[in-house]
């Protein structure tokens, strides 16, 4: 019981955080510059030095660590940070500002005359309503959220949740939807487009209908059906489950894995497990909502830090240590860190090696949600641990999600074999839902073996290395244009900034005439001033599916006046074209 | 005013007068005034000092750091603790299944209507493989959305007869991301004590005040309303804003109990609250044509508020959905986290739900086969000396629980595993059912969890009865 009084308790701290969000929000704008060093260099050959004294300033960890008797060697706090690339954040251009603040404030505005007309019957009210004998029950919404969704989503909504007919994969099918009512509802009329897909996570080209790995998941399917029917802890373990979970650990290079159904309840579920009363949970700011919940769930108290802001990091773990607890001064049971490895809205990479110097130093412990960098950063897929070279041992908790590069669904924690029993017996999700189902652990098991190697073939290793060319090719020809791209350029990930929600809807409509599906984020993924496009490149794309896409930005970003920069961006020297080594799957192109 | 301004400006005075003035005073003025002076000086000191002394210098900062020890990230767990010897299945069947090698008749999973080995499942699973691969690669907003995820909510929705359904990807996000979509802080939630896991974390994170009522005790929820209907009257403004919510389940998975649904829509009306039912274990099992309690009872669906299942109970695969007006459904596109913010079902398990929606339809019967198999072995184990069973006859979850505790529930738990692993080596998979203990609000007592799966004939179920009988007895020998 005593989970609902800390659900109290936390209400305070909360609205507190809430409101510095919120502050930091509006006076940054949503985006200071991360602590990486904006340089263009193009590729690592001069960065390993440059890079280094940038460390060294920018952190000021070298110096205070080297004070401290934790201090951790140089070396291994930045093992390999050469050839690294660096982060870009250009804010938001303040004219540009201004003026998405005065299209939301036209829209606004607009919607408030609307609902005034909708109050009167002059206008029809559309969607769902509230049926008549429910109107004296106390309104079941109240706020902004459903003022946004009736007056200003509504316009948009045709870019979102457009139905695919097939599978995700380099290209594929939307369908057309019509609407009589101003997108209020939808029916399919049964026609279909071909897009080039550049929404989905599918990093690393694993969403397939066809080959052997395709032919294993069939026979799986056959033999164990579509359902277990029982939770891991009951009579829910698979033999699937088991091979499944000793390939994470070695993928990861961690002791033992445990796996569940969905990556969300990853989160969700199993930080409650880890952290509670009295222990403290430092969260950057961008989290996935999937971590919060999960913080929230646990009752532990949370501190949030600047995204991916070192500097930030450092004050508040170091005030965390020497105060303690609120009002008790009590030190904390234990400090928990949490971050992303790449993060999806921002396309920011982690400053691992930072953090990891930075936990030591404060003894807390560190879990890494590598969703969306498992299989799609670093030279074999292995996450942003074997990007920026840190031992894996480092990092406490790593933890990561199937439906992105794997093309299936479901989350991972990998660990020391203490951490995952205690997971095997605490976590909510092994206790209370059932285990995932047999063909979902089979794919993510068959795409193992493949990045592995295991299947005879460097197939694995060729799509590494095609998802990164394919993001240092679309990321610098973008920048050349003179887009606002976020994040790392060897992100997969690719924010660009449109700002105007106006903007957003045009430039959504024109790319699906023209062939292209893009995913459109705005609120409430992103703060309400920030929509942006948001492209997940993947080692499916050909060079020609890329050229197409960015012939179509270049032409729309004059029409549309999108070209925000006035950075000056350096020509990137883009390496060969990858080739392979052995030979490839049998179903490759 | 002259005066005033006289008094104020410095024109009067002169260093000269002043020390003329010092000169002709006493001198024990000046002695007590320079004391004074002194006292003051040092209560300025005084009080300064532990203003200084608050603020920690880097050093004893640095101390602190080294000092403090943080406790493990998570205590010891046993190497042999008993629970983490996985009981490992090799071949899952509605019958039979094959566990640690040992090959034993199923009434430990959840799939009562056998959904999981049905030919029709498995080649909707084996088409959408073909079309769609496996993972959908996306959230339902960008690119998650596959054309079988719209058919099956249209499906489920038509089935159920309400205006719209929503998909989610895992049972237990499902429900515990629902409530919180609606139920925000300063509402007031009123719970059945006997919900289950994915409720209370439901309920944990929408912060609203929490009120339970005993299981299944209307008079206790009467009371509770009462109260607060008291507490309305006086304050009638914040009541107009103050949300209610009445939270159950339809057939409890703890105790498999069914909520008296028709009481529970009379106070809806009453009181104004509205009514969220987890169907997730009465769903294709109660009501003629398996649409769950309220066609079992005879109320209308519309008169609940919300409705949500799991599919990974009756429809065997995994996720789950809501059921409701588009008024109530439509918010949680853009509000129920778990929708939001995770991919999307796999489209291969949407097409098997909907294969098993199909042979629901088709079959409707199944419901009521199920439920006789579920009578059947509720009389024959209420025979079984030393055990109750729970719950209703007609559900096809029971929990078989100790007459006489022994007072310690780890001696209870363990004494029922025993019979569960003697069962398993005598040819019958079952299973003790797992909870938190720490993290349960209520927490039941310890049971072995048997369910019944439509396909077992009764000669199954007798013999799966007379190798319950036996281990108990023998159990209960060995153990005094
Ligand atoms: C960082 C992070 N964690 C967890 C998740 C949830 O994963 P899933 O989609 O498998 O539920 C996501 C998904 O979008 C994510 O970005
Ligand atoms: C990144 C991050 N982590 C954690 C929290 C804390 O959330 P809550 O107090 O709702 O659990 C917040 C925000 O409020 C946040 O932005």
């Amino acid at each position: 019981m005593y989970k609902y009084w800390v659900m109290e308790m936390m209400e305070a701290h909360h609205q507190q955080s809430l409101a510095i969000q919120m502050k930091q929000r509006r006076l940054a704008n949503g985006h200071k510059p991360v602590s990486i060093p904006q340089e263009a260099l193009p590729n690592g050959l001069h960065r390993e030095n440059v890079n280094r004294k940038h460390t060294a300033q920018r952190n000021g960890i070298t110096k205070s660590a080297s004070s401290s008797k934790n201090n951790v060697p140089k070396k291994e706090a930045h093992p390999s940070q050469e050839g690294k690339a660096s982060a870009s954040y250009e804010p938001t251009p303040l004219v540009w500002a201004v003026i998405t603040f005065w299209c939301y404030f036209i829209l606004v505005i607009v919607g408030w005359v609307r609902d005034i007309l909708r109050k009167t019957g002059l206008e029809n009210t559309k969607g769902g309503q509230e049926k008549e004998h429910m109107k004296e029950f106390p309104s079941l919404y109240q706020g902004f959220d459903n003022f946004y969704v009736r007056n200003i989503y509504i316009k948009l909504r045709d870019n979102f949740n457009i139905p695919v007919c097939g599978i995700p994969g380099a290209e594929f099918e939307l369908a057309e939807r019509r609407t009589d009512d101003y997108n209020w509802t939808y029916h399919m009329t049964g026609r279909t487009k071909r897009c080039i897909n550049l929404g989905s996570y599918n990093y690393l080209g694993f969403a397939e209908n066809s080959g052997w790995r395709h032919e294993e998941v069939r026979k799986v399917i056959k033999e164990y059906g579509s359902g277990v029917g029982s939770s891991r802890q009951e009579v829910g373990t698979l033999d699937l489950h088991q091979e499944l979970e000793s390939l994470v650990a070695e993928y990861t290079g961690k002791e033992d894995a445990i796996t569940f159904g969905m990556g969300f309840a990853t989160n969700a579920l199993n930080i409650p497990a880890l952290v509670g009363k009295g222990c403290l949970v430092i969260s950057d700011k961008l989290n996935h909502a999937s971590l919060i919940l999960g913080i929230r769930l646990s009752g532990a108290v949370v501190r949030v830090f600047e995204h991916n802001d070192m500097k930030s990091l450092e004050k508040v773990l170091r005030k965390a240590v020497v105060e303690g607890q609120p009002r008790t001064h009590r030190p904390w049971k234990k400090i928990l860190v949490i971050v992303e490895g790449v993060y999806s809205m921002e396309g920011t990479i982690v400053n691992l090696p930072e953090v990891v110097a930075l936990k030591k130093k404060y003894k807390a412990y560190l879990y890494l949600d590598e969703a969306h960098s498992i299989g799609a950063m670093g030279k074999t897929g292995k996450g942003v641990v074997e990007y920026w070279g840190v031992d894996p041992k480092d990092v406490d908790i790593m933890m990561g999600t199937f439906t992105k590069s794997f093309g299936s669904s479901g989350g991972y924690i990998a660990a020391d074999k203490k951490i995952i029993n205690h997971l095997r017996l605490h976590s909510h999700s092994a206790t209370y839902s059932t285990a995932m189902p047999a063909p979902l652990a089979q794919q993510i098991i068959v795409c193992f073996k493949t990045l592995l190697g295991r299947d005879g073939t460097d197939e694995g290793m060729y799509r590494t290395r095609r998802l990164a060319w394919n993001v240092k090719y679309f990321r610098s020809k973008l920048k050349q244009m003179g887009y606002i791209v976020y994040g790392h350029d060897d992100s997969p990930v690719v924010p660009i900034m449109i700002y105007l929600p106006s903007k957003v809807g045009a430039m959504g409509r024109l790319c699906r005439e023209r062939g292209i599906g893009l995913v459109l984020v705005g609120f409430p993924a992103t703060p309400i001033t920030e929509t942006r496009i948001r492209v997940c490149l993947s080692a499916g794309h050909t060079k020609e599916m890329l050229d197409k896409t960015l012939d179509a930005f270049d032409e729309y970003g004059d029409l549309l006046w999108m070209k925000y920069s006035s950075q000056e961006v350096p020509q990137t020297i883009i390496p060969p074209y990858p080739q392979r080594e052995k030979k490839g799957d049998e179903n490759e192109e | 005013m002259e005066s005033v301004w006289s008094f104020i400006s410095p024109e009067p005075w002169s260093f000269g007068e002043l020390f003329d003035a010092l000169r002709q005073a006493p001198m024990y003025h000046i002695v007590v005034e320079i004391i004074l002076v002194v006292f003051i000086i040092r209560l300025l000191l005084t009080k300064s000092y532990p203003i200084e002394s608050d603020e920690l210098t880097e050093a004893e900062k640095e101390e602190l750091i080294r000092d403090w020890e943080p406790e493990p990230l998570v205590p010891d767990t046993p190497e042999d603790h008993p629970d983490l010897k996985s009981r490992v299945v090799t071949k899952n069947g509605s019958t039979s299944m094959v566990v640690n090698g040992k090959e034993g008749i199923n009434m430990a999973t959840l799939d009562f209507l056998g959904m999981i080995s049905r030919k029709e499942t498995e080649e909707a699973a084996l088409k959408a493989a073909g079309k769609y691969g496996v993972g959908s690669c996306g959230p339902r907003a960008f690119f998650g959305t596959i054309d079988v995820h719209l058919y099956l909510e249209q499906k489920l929705a038509s089935f159920c007869g309400v205006e719209q359904a929503i998909l989610y990807s895992y049972g237990f996000s499902t429900v515990a991301s629902a409530i919180p979509a609606y139920a925000k802080r300063g509402d007031i939630i009123y719970c059945d004590e006997g919900v289950s896991f994915p409720i209370q974390m439901g309920l944990l994170a929408s912060r609203s005040k929490l009120k339970f009522f005993k299981h299944n005790d209307m008079d206790d929820l009467q009371r509770l309303l009462e109260d607060q209907m008291a507490l309305e009257k006086k304050n009638p403004k914040k009541a107009k804003v103050t949300r209610k919510f009445l939270v159950v389940e339809g057939l409890y998975a703890n105790y498999g109990t069914i909520a008296p649904i028709a009481k529970l829509i009379e106070f809806k009306y009453k009181y104004k609250v509205r009514v969220f039912m987890d169907e997730s274990y009465s769903f294709g099992v109660l009501g003629k044509t398996g649409r769950g309690v309220t066609e079992y009872s005879g109320v209308k669906i519309q008169d609940v508020d919300l409705i949500v299942v799991s599919m990974e109970m009756a429809l065997g695969t995994m996720g789950g959905f809501c059921l409701g007006t588009q008024y109530v459904i439509d918010h949680q596109a853009l509000c129920g986290l778990g929708y939001c913010f995770s991919a999307s079902l796999p489209p291969l398990l949407a097409s098997a739900a909907h294969a098993a929606i199909d042979c629901l339809e088709a079959d409707p019967d199944i419901c009521e086969r199920l439920r006789q198999k579920a009578s059947f072995l509720h009389e024959r184990l209420a025979e079984i000396e030393g055990i109750t069973v729970s719950g209703v006859p007609i559900s096809p979850v029971k929990h078989i629980r100790l007459v006489n505790s022994s007072g310690n529930r780890d001696a209870d738990t363990r004494l029922l595993q025993s019979v569960v692993d003697k069962a398993l080596d005598r040819g019958l998979v079952l299973t003790v059912a797992k909870y938190l203990n720490d993290e349960e609000s209520f927490l039941p007592d310890p049971s072995i969890r048997v369910t019944v799966n439509v396909d077992l004939t009764e000669e199954l179920l007798i013999k799966a009865v007379d190798i319950m009988k036996n281990t108990f007895s023998e159990v209960f020998q060995k153990s005094g």
